[in-house]
């Protein structure tokens, strides 16, 4: 129960302003400039993007400086945002093979049409804190190589011509596809629903149960079949126009993990897959999606759900970082009423107990 | 068959219209209009103001198979129309309504006969060099991070 009480306003607008100074921090410090977060700090607005469900890097950059770094109050700001404008449709599928690759990894094959290209990651450095970094030293401009100016087609494509493979679910002409957003979660959740839910999740909690599903909570001997991230191109069926318009870029990171044998008494077995894909260079993020994705068909694949990470109704209720928050924080506010309800039951409770232990409070307090 | 041709014929002219807007949808603002600057302007009314607003970016399971929702964008988008009556359209990702509104013009200009070869000559020419000349730089870096595995030989054979 809530029951507004007065009194508080000069006191949340002190906090406020207070919060505003705090943010700020020492004036004598150069203030932040949303291209220095966007520029510098990228794999944070990638999230704020992915997590906020919004690609917009100048927005996201604006959030993460509002919420002083914290990026889950960043992605509150960047959902809340979403709803102050119009949507005007949906754009055709995003192809992510036809990706300007930045980075291509594949651990399943070493040689694969169009190579294993790392691009800017962080695997094999050695993490040892650089103290050039701390002085600010210009790095070293990149180095170049000769661009080949064949496909990269996706790994599972490959594996797809010989059948070894699941293929993708087909799209259904007259299936509506399901919006979260717009309709609320009800269980069963059909696959495209879980992916839009597993893309907007909070990352520390899809790692958690990837994690999970790895060390035998609902295993299911992942290979990380492809890693992609790069810039794909972005059309939107116009109905003004008449035709699909370009919109330009956006940078998407794909993971398409390879997991285990399904097979029948009609259907030879083959592997199985994972999907994750996420906005900007969101690595950890997709191939815990993945996972994660591979886990909650155990329903569809006919195996038995028996750890959390199987379990869609718990994961997709508990992902979203945005809800979460709202959940838990809730109880920073005032519960009074609640508190004083609770209180008087506890007395009741108290004074029951000790009238049935015979113990006289009278007589111990003259004592 | 005439019909057929009548087909074709606009169907290569949305091509090329797509192709004009991919490029100025992926340059700058200010980059668009300094080269616009430069070539001399019809006369035109808007016909959508240019607003902001979002799309709803969509993937496929698996890269390639059925739709689904991943997150939104956001989206700026104008119309145009010349006094000569052709109408332009500009799609823009972000939120950016100038630029939107600069895309719709060059739209309508590429359909105008007195205008689509200065258009392309003046604006989308340079616009489009400078463009793959980004993609090839990106191109070229990721390439110099590619694999080249061989094959150590070892011990006596």
């Amino acid at each position: 129960m809530y029951v507004a009480v007065k009194g508080g306003e000069r006191a949340i607008e002190n906090a406020h302003r207070l919060l505003a100074h705090e943010r700020r921090g020492d004036r004598d410090i150069p203030e932040l400039s949303l291209a220095q977060i966007s520029e510098q700090l990228s794999l944070g607005v990638d999230r704020v993007m992915t997590e906020g469900s919004l690609y917009d890097r100048e927005l996201a950059a604006l959030a993460i400086k509002q919420a002083r770094g914290d990026l889950i109050e960043a992605i509150f700001l960047v959902r809340a945002f979403r709803a102050t404008l119009p949507r005007f449709g949906a754009t055709e599928p995003v192809d992510t093979g036809a990706m300007q690759v930045r980075r291509r990894i594949s651990s399943t094959f070493k040689d694969i049409p169009g190579g294993q290209i790392l691009g800017p990651t962080f695997d094999y450095t050695h993490r040892l804190l650089d103290p050039q970094l701390a002085d600010g030293a210009a790095p070293d401009a990149p180095a170049t190589g000769e661009a080949s100016t064949g496909a990269t087609p996706r790994v599972t494509d490959i594996l797809g011509r010989d059948g070894l493979i699941e293929p993708s679910p087909p799209a259904e002409a007259d299936v509506p596809v399901g919006d979260l957003t717009r309709e609320p979660l009800s269980f069963p959740a059909d696959r495209d629903l879980r992916l839009q839910n597993l893309a907007r999740a909070d990352e520390g909690f899809l790692l958690a149960l990837g994690y999970s599903s790895q060390r035998g909570y609902g295993r299911n001997h992942p290979f990380a079949g492809e890693i992609r991230f790069g810039e794909v191109e972005v059309e939107f069926m116009a109905e003004d126009a008449g035709f699909a318009v370009p919109l330009g870029s956006v940078a998407l990171t794909e993971c398409q993990m390879v997991n285990q044998f399904k097979g029948s008494a009609t259907q030879a077995p083959c592997f199985t897959r994972g999907y994750g894909l996420a906005f900007g260079q969101s690595e950890r993020k997709t191939m815990s999606m993945a996972l994660v994705d591979r886990t909650l068909r155990a329903r569809e694949l006919g195996e038995e759900v028996i750890a959390p990470a199987q379990d869609e109704e718990f994961v997709m209720s508990h992902s979203d970082n945005v809800q979460a928050t709202g959940f838990v924080e809730h109880l920073k506010l005032p519960h009074y009423v609640d508190f004083q309800s609770e209180l008087g039951l506890l007395r009741k409770l108290r004074k029951e107990f000790a009238e049935a232990n015979e113990v006289p409070p009278m007589q111990e307090a003259a004592e | 068959m005439a019909g057929n041709e009548s087909l074709a014929g606009e169907s290569g002219g949305q091509a090329r219209r797509k192709a004009v807007m991919a490029v100025l949808a992926h340059s700058a603002t200010a980059d668009i209009a300094g080269l616009l600057g430069t070539v001399a302007l019809p006369v035109h009314e808007n016909l959508r103001a240019p607003e902001n607003g979002l799309v709803m970016v969509r993937g496929r399971v698996g890269g390639d198979g059925a739709p689904f929702n991943l997150g939104e964008a956001t989206v700026s988008r104008a119309a145009v129309r010349l006094s000569t009556g052709e109408v332009g359209f500009g799609y823009t990702l972000g939120r950016d309504r100038e630029k939107a509104k600069l895309i719709a013009l060059c739209d309508a200009m590429v359909q105008s006969d007195e205008f689509a070869a200065a258009v392309e000559a003046e604006v989308i020419a340079p616009l489009r060099e400078a463009m793959i000349k980004e993609r090839s730089r990106k191109a070229a870096e990721a390439a110099a991070t590619r694999v080249d595995f061989y094959t150590l030989v070892r011990g006596e054979g």
